[in-house]
């Protein structure tokens, strides 16, 4: 019983996140993106009962929508970690010391490129290039950028985020 | 226009966010109004100005003072000093020796700006400071006196050919999509910069947003076009937000919408944003995204300017290549035609990346030399290494060796020599650089954002890479170059897009200019840069080591043994190469085989 009331609050969040974005975007297939990236803004990622609802209100297919939101990288189909670190591993970081920062992170975090932690706090990617190769090598914890980094400044800069 | 005695720019980039810039920014508007000197002292935000890791910092012009690192609690003390007292307040001053502002670093006498000319110098959130250094002159000019075909014909003269890489005539673009019967008819900026390391469009974007809208509007015009899609990708979030601003004051004064200067002619933007997939850069994939869709190419013809986006005519274009049109229109053709080579006019925007001193934006006349573009714009190698190669066109690009450093960089060299202009990335390596590993490197790129619809980009690009690691790996075996010869052939050849025909072509180049190494890492199982981690190995040296235990404990694998003041010892079966205790050790005592 218990159980069935939380499946019930999950998805009344996914239908108001959905209705959100549907709104503020229009219910047109043109705007599918700008509906999904909101979507998985106010979620964290788009699950599929959002998918179904998206379907219903734009008169799309299903699978029409998954093609879509499993194609673009920003789009996440899966839940992800409380705090995702982006790493960017593009030659520019790459060649100033990226990839030992890269193995350091992995170490640190004991994840690879696309895991989640268990506990649920992290989730690791790599990133395109964020365009700011002036103070590479570059990583992006949630919305926080950090620059110039070295292996040995990870677990200070990860040990800000609760 | 309201004029200020100074103005002060606060960077509002995320990590100076962090450092509480707002909160600075806010007790400074409320110190100025406290002191009377709000009608004085103008406020704006800006994106980096290059010390953000000391942030939160602002520039005061016209004097060019960098002050960082200050609280809410400094503002009253910097306030008064400065903007009273007249006197630079010292304690929070970035000394200029170490003013890192690569970005915006001031021009070298190579270069030459048309497209970065106002990046920096104007507030891009304020439509007036466009204005008032010549903005919009052009569209008013090209509205007012100017026929389509007399702009095509400008701008076929000036000899503008497309800054997003394939570097086709932009007049002739134009010509097409004019000639194109079917209406309505659509204008895109390709602002979808996905190429690593290449970020002027970025900047562009942040500093000088109008001068994309002004050369947008002059191709709607010309092309019979009313409305524009600027496509930027997820990626810059400041560039979208700037973008935005831009296009709402342009229409505040009438210079977007409905009857744009009086002259009948109506025209309006939209910005869409991508949600990161490198491919969407490609003109169809583009297009396909901005209709909602999987961002994947198709094949052309049918070209965009005949059946574009929503199946109408579109003229496409790259950012950089609309912030010319501004000026060729207002200076004109032959102007523009003077700079550059015979087949090449014009200046190009570089992101310098990589092992340089200078890293950072910077714009050129076409036709410098490789040598001038590293050694005299970029300030050389670091840490006066030797040079290897310059990867130069992005992911699609080439790597052109010491030799061709004499080259004259434009569309026609770099092609002969194997390489291609792109977008304008350019990453110098050093004599430290695995070419085995940067090929490697690329490929993984590649194969990671082919967007899986024709099979030999696909599966071409994976089996690539696959043998690629196995090289890197130690486990290379004699056949394997001609194996990749071989693929790289056959993708570039029957690949649907440009993505595709080009993925291999970092590969192709490693392998013709370098091709000793792949020789080393596959037949002697040696890396010659020492990078690759499974050919080679650390030991420490007898005599240098002084036992300070330093490599000890910041081993991660507990793989380094040895009593303090004594000599210590890396067990090889133990050790995973990361070279940790080579960076940490003070003595050099690291020995790297």
């Amino acid at each position: 019983m218990v159980l069935n009331t939380k499946q019930k609050d999950v998805s009344e969040t996914i239908i108001a996140a959905v209705k959100a974005a549907v709104d503020a975007f229009g219910a047109n297939r043109d705007e599918l993106i700008p509906i999904l990236n909101d979507i998985n803004m106010r979620l964290g990622y788009i699950p599929h009962e959002a998918l179904d609802q998206v379907s219903e209100m734009l008169k799309t297919p299903k699978s029409h929508l998954y093609s879509v939101a499993s194609f673009y990288r920003m789009l996440a189909t899966k839940p992800r970690g409380r705090h995702v670190i982006q790493f960017c591993e593009n030659a520019p970081c790459h060649v100033v010391g990226g990839r030992e920062v890269w193995q350091a992170l992995q170490e640190h975090v004991q994840l690879k490129s696309g895991e989640t932690s268990k506990d649920g706090k992290w989730t690791l990617l790599t990133t395109s290039c964020l365009g700011v190769c002036g103070v590479a090598p570059v990583m992006l914890v949630d919305e926080d950028i950090y620059g110039n980094i070295s292996p040995s400044e990870i677990p200070s800069i990860l040990s800000r985020y609760e | 226009m309201k004029y200020f005695r100074s103005h002060v720019l606060f960077c509002v980039d995320p990590e100076c966010l962090k450092h509480g810039a707002h909160e600075v920014m806010d007790a400074f508007q409320d110190e100025l109004v406290a002191q009377g000197l709000i009608d004085e002292v103008q406020v704006l935000e800006t994106s980096r100005i290059g010390a953000c890791s000391q942030g939160p910092e602002f520039m005061v012009y016209p004097e060019g003072v960098h002050y960082i690192g200050m609280t809410t609690d400094d503002v009253p003390f910097i306030v008064e000093e400065h903007f009273l007292k007249g006197r630079i307040a010292k304690k929070f001053v970035l000394e200029p020796v170490t003013v890192v502002d690569e970005e915006l670093s001031a021009p070298t006498p190579k270069e030459m700006r048309i497209v970065l000319r106002n990046c920096g110098k104007i507030d891009p959130e304020n439509i007036e400071d466009y204005i008032a250094e010549d903005g919009y002159q052009a569209v008013a000019k090209v509205l007012s006196t100017m026929t389509p075909d007399q702009v095509i014909d400008e701008l076929l003269k000036s000899g503008l050919r497309g800054r997003g890489g394939a570097g086709f005539p932009a007049g002739k673009k134009w010509q097409f999509a004019r000639n194109s019967v079917e209406t309505p008819k659509y204008v895109v900026c390709n602002a979808d910069e996905g190429d690593p390391g290449a970020f002027m469009n970025r900047r562009v974007l942040e500093g000088d947003p109008h001068a994309v809208i002004e050369g947008m509007i002059i191709a709607g015009f010309t092309t019979g076009s009313d409305q524009g899609y600027v496509y930027c990708r997820a990626e810059y979030p400041v560039a979208v937000r700037t973008l935005n601003i831009a296009i709402e004051q342009a229409r505040s004064l009438g210079l977007l919408g409905k009857n744009i200067l009086g002259s009948g002619y109506d025209f309006d933007l939209e910005v869409r944003m991508g949600a990161g997939a490198f491919v969407c850069g490609e003109e169809t994939a583009l297009m396909a995204s901005i209709e909602g869709k999987r961002g994947e190419p198709r094949p052309r013809p049918p070209f965009p300017a005949v059946k574009g986006l929503f199946g109408k005519p579109t003229n496409i274009n790259n950012v950089e290549t609309y912030a010319n049109v501004g000026q060729i229109i207002l200076k004109g053709a032959e102007w523009y035609s003077s700079i550059g080579t015979k087949t090449s006019k014009g200046t190009k925007t570089f992101a310098l990346a990589g092992d340089l001193k200078k890293p950072g934006l910077v714009e050129v006349p076409l036709g410098i030399t490789l040598r001038e573009l590293v050694y005299d714009v970029g300030g050389g190698i670091k840490d006066d290494n030797g040079f290897k190669a310059a990867q130069i066109g992005g992911p699609m690009g080439g790597c052109l060796p010491a030799k061709y450093l004499d080259l004259p960089v434009d569309y026609e060299s770099l092609i002969s020599a194997g390489a291609m202009m792109g977008s304008g990335g350019l990453i110098v390596l050093d004599d430290q650089t695995c070419m085995v590993d940067i090929a490697r490197y690329f490929m993984d790129f590649t194969q990671d954002e082919s967007c899986g619809k024709c099979t030999p980009c696909r599966v071409g690009t994976r089996r690539i890479l696959e043998i690629l690691e196995r090289i890197c790996d130690g486990k290379g075996k004699d056949g394997d170059i001609e194996t990749l010869e071989y693929l790289c052939r056959e993708i570039v050849a029957d690949s649907l897009c440009g993505l595709g025909q080009g993925a291999p072509n970092p590969v192709i180049s490693a392998m013709k200019h370098f091709r000793d190494e792949f020789e080393a890492h596959i037949y002697e199982k040696r890396c010659p840069a020492k990078v690759c981690r499974s050919l080679i190995h650390y030991s420490i040296t007898e005599g240098v080591c002084t036992g300070c235990t330093v490599c000890a404990r910041n081993c991660p694998v507990n793989a380094i043994t040895g009593e303090r003041r004594q000599l210590h010892v890396i067990d090889p079966d133990i050790c995973i190469s990361c070279g940790i205790c080579a960076q940490v050790c003070n003595f050099n005592a690291v020995e790297v085989k």
